[in-house]
Order: C-alpha cells, then structure tokens, then sequence
C-alpha cells in the first residue's frame, strides 16, 4: 500500500528515520540531524531523494496552446530547454497544483507535487479534450534526485560529460551523469544553486552512490524531508496543501508574478482577475516571533486579542537562527511592522509582520 | 539498533524522562533515547519556578525541528529551579540529555514515588520494546 522508493533499502541502512509522506516512505532525516542537512545546502549540497514527485510528458501540435489554457505562467516564454514554475488553477482560481514545466524541444514536461499525481492526471485529461495532444504520466519509470547547494556543480561537473557551467538557471541539458543518460534541470526548490536529475529509473541505486562518493570531498550530505521544508520555508516557496490549496487562489498566496493574466484566456484567468481588482481578502505575510516560541501550522494568528488568521508554516530558523512563520491574516494586517500574536500552546505570543523572502535566494540576488 | 545512552545513577519514567535524587530535590531531563527520537532540540519551555505539581502533569514543551511534545513531572512536589539557560542553548538537550540539559528541580512531596520509576535496566528493556514495533 505505502510506496518505497528504489533506494528506500539504502536510507534505512544509512540510519535515516523514515516517515510517510503523500503516500510514500521516506526519510525525513539522517543520523546527521536535520539541521546539519539544511547547513550543508546552504553551505556545501545536499543531496535529495525526491522520486515521489510526478512528471507528466505531454506531446502532440496543439502541446503549447494545450500549456497555455491550463497554466497561469505565459508557457509560449519558454524556449528550447526552458524551465519555470507556475500554477494551476480550477476556474474559481483555486489551486490545482503549483508545477514546474520543462520545455524538451516541441515536447513538455510537467512536474508535480507528489500527493497530486492522480488528481493533476484526472485534470489535466479532462482540460485536454479538443487539444490535438498526449498527457502520459511517466513518474514510474522515471527518477528524480535533487543536487542541491553552491558546491553542487563541482561536484556533479566530476560525474559527467556535459559543461554544466553553460547551463543558466531555469534551463535544462542532456547528458550523461555516471554514465547515465539523464536530464539536468538548473532548478530546485531550497533558495540554492542546484540541479534537478531525471533518469532512467532501474539506475537510482547507481546514480545515487555516485554523486555521494562524488560529494564526499565537499561535504555534501544526503538530506530529509526536514531539511527540504526548512530550506523551501526560509524561500518562501509555497508547499502545496498548506500555503496553496484548493480554497486559496494564488493572489492571496502573494504568487501574482506567476499569474500572467495579460497572456490571454486561461483556467480561472476571470476569477483571478476579479481577485487582483478587488484585492484578496486575506494575504499570506510572513511572521516573525517577538516573544519566543515555534509557530506550527495551523495555529491561530490573533489581532487584537482575536483570532483572525493561521500559521501555514512556521519553524525555528536553521539559516536565520529565529522563530519565523507563514501565516494568513486579513489583507488589512498584512503590512510590514503589523504587531500580531500567535497562540502557541494555548499563549499568545507576539509576533510582528516581517518582509519575505526571509532568505533570498541565491539566483536572485 | 541504535547505542542510546542509559545512566545507572537515576531513574526514568516511561514517558522518558530521567530523575536524579540528591536529598529531596530531583533533577529532571529527558533520556538520551527521547533526544535522539525528537532530532534537533530548537526550543524549551519551562515551567514557572514556585508552582507545584504532580506526577503525570504535563510541565514543560521540548520543541524539535519536526514537533513539540510534552515533558511530564515524573514526580509531585514543587519547581524549585529551572534550567534558565537552556532556551537559548537548546542544542544541549541533543549533545548533554544528562547533564547540561536538565530542564527543572523538583522538591519531591512523596519520596516514595521515586522508587516506582524505572531503574536503568527496566528502562533500557522499555525502549528495547518500543524500538521494536
């Protein structure tokens, strides 16, 4: 019933501690602690087991304009070897799914979450009806690992044939890694530098140990969910199911960059603009604790004494060494310096609205 | 499977906490095992000194990096001390369980309940069991 991963064997006798996560057992860390992960990706890299997430190949002439009615990012942006984030969203503007779409040439990949492979599947089926085009979920017979910190390039540079010094971030090369025909993605979600690898899946086991034995010298770690969430957190990446869902649209989620409504028509282009004209009601801000305490999702966000908003997300910072939340609050409080409480363990504690991202990535500086 | 630590000099309640007597005042803390369980230690919550409490209560928070779970008062009596530097370095409770991460003193109202927790053996047995499923 709980899926492994074909290097499930591998974590357990590496002493990892696994959890279930959208239907998969995984590690959530190493006997090195999840701190340490987050402080090799920051420092040095990390390497992330991540075969739970989807991808979707879709095919055929009417592939880009099938993209464009589904996506909220401007698809027809994408060069060959392109990579971007964007969102999916139902005709209300909820969300579907937030996604990352890989451009190979006149064919498309789509990445996505893990817990949504089914439903995307289901969605993107019925979308495609009177499109000239495939949607194939190809998740089983492809792997995914992430090499994610700045050391991640010198370190994959040994194990393969292609000058990853020519890859720009968000593009895509094909190569072979230890000898493995694989594609390369200048993408990732933890605020570093890093790369994406999608490959053949009967050779996990052998991709894997040689980019550990690669990373030895540079102290690249093999990392957890733990370490995968506090490094998205501290972007200020949305994990779907808490910042995005399907009762959020993206405008309150304060991803508007990635809802191109000037493109043309698309799924919930309406309903979000009607959102942008209006302004959301509530907006995602981020907190930080003036009074100390770890906020944890779902905690109440009180103002004035009252409860008016919840955390999504919140942790002690590894990177920032503070107690920093995401957290919902009603448009009017969502300015910088808004004093707010957060109810941690039954005590307000207080908290105040704070600029995001809390760490900037890297490629963005 | 894994090496935890187990001091024969107190005693550990099945919710695994440790208890140290000198006279009547315990020392608290959490056991090597619990540490390693929660990972990465990023905060306590200690109790106000002066309050009293019984065994079983639910007195200070341990927050790791993946959740907060509560410390019990594996005796009744009254907090007589806290660690106070321990908020700001709770690393320790990762690197010293038995020693510089002590939580909070307990100046123990019936001594007797000492001697119904755990020695370092039944409780090494209790961990072997829970490690086990």
């Amino acid at each position: 019933m709980m899926n492994k991963t074909r290097l499930y064997d591998k974590h357990v006798a590496a002493g990892a501690r696994m959890i279930e996560f959208a239907g998969w057992l995984l590690p959530v860390h190493y006997p090195t602690g999840p701190i340490a992960e987050h402080h090799a990706v920051r420092t040095a890299a990390g390497l992330f087991d991540i075969d739970h997430m989807g991808q979707f190949m879709v095919h055929g002439p009417d592939a880009l304009p099938f993209l464009q009615r589904v996506m909220t990012w401007d698809i027809a942006t994408l060069e060959p070897d392109d990579a971007h984030y964007s969102l999916m969203c139902y005709a209300d503007g909820t969300v579907v799914d937030d996604v990352f779409v890989y451009r190979r040439d006149e064919a498309y990949m789509v990445v996505v979450n893990a817990a949504n492979r089914k439903k995307d599947l289901r969605w993107l089926s019925q979308q495609a009806r009177g499109f000239n085009v495939q949607v194939v979920d190809v998740s089983d017979e492809t792997y995914m690992l992430a090499v994610q910190g700045p050391k991640a390039e010198a370190i994959l540079q040994r194990i393969t044939d292609v000058d990853l010094s020519q890859v720009p971030r968000f593009t895509s090369i094909s190569g072979r890694v230890a000898g493995v025909f694989t594609l390369l993605g200048r993408t990732g979600y933890t605020g570093e530098d890093g790369f994406e690898l999608f490959f053949s899946a009967d050779q996990a086991e052998h991709v894997w140990d040689a980019i550990l034995e690669a990373g030895q010298e540079d102290g690249l770690l093999p990392c957890g969910l733990a370490a995968r969430d506090s490094l998205r957190f501290e972007a200020c990446f949305p994990l779907y199911g808490h910042e995005i869902h399907a009762e959020i649209d993206p405008i309150s989620a304060r991803l508007g960059y990635f809802v191109k409504t000037k493109k043309g028509p698309f799924v919930g282009r309406d309903a979000l603009l009607k959102v942008r004209l209006e302004g959301p009601k509530q907006k995602l801000v981020g907190l930080e604790m003036v009074e100390r305490g770890v906020p944890r999702e779902g905690y109440p966000v009180l103002i004035e004494g009252e409860e008016r908003g919840h955390v999504t997300s919140g942790m002690k910072s590894p990177t920032l060494n503070k107690f920093l939340a995401l957290a919902y609050v009603p448009s009017e409080y969502s300015q910088i310096g808004t004093e707010v409480e957060v109810l941690i363990h039954g005590k307000p504690k207080k908290a105040v609205v704070v600029k995001t991202p809390f760490y900037v990535p890297v490629y963005r500086r | 499977m894994s090496d935890y630590v187990f001091m024969d000099d107190r005693r550990y309640a099945p919710t695994h906490e440790w208890a140290k007597v000198e006279g009547d005042i315990a020392t608290v803390g959490i056991s090597d095992y619990a540490q390693h369980t929660l990972s990465d230690v990023v905060y306590v919550e200690l109790p106000e000194v002066g309050i009293t409490v019984a065994k079983g209560d639910p007195v200070a928070v341990v927050e790791s990096v993946k959740a907060a779970e509560d410390v019990y008062a594996p005796l009744s009596g009254e907090i007589v001390e806290i660690n106070e530097e321990l908020p700001d370095n709770p690393e320790w409770v990762n690197e010293d369980p038995y020693g510089k991460g002590w939580f909070f003193k307990i100046k123990m109202s019936n001594p007797a309940e000492y001697d119904e927790l755990l020695d370092a053996e039944a409780y090494k047995k209790r961990v072997a069991e829970e490690e086990g499923h």
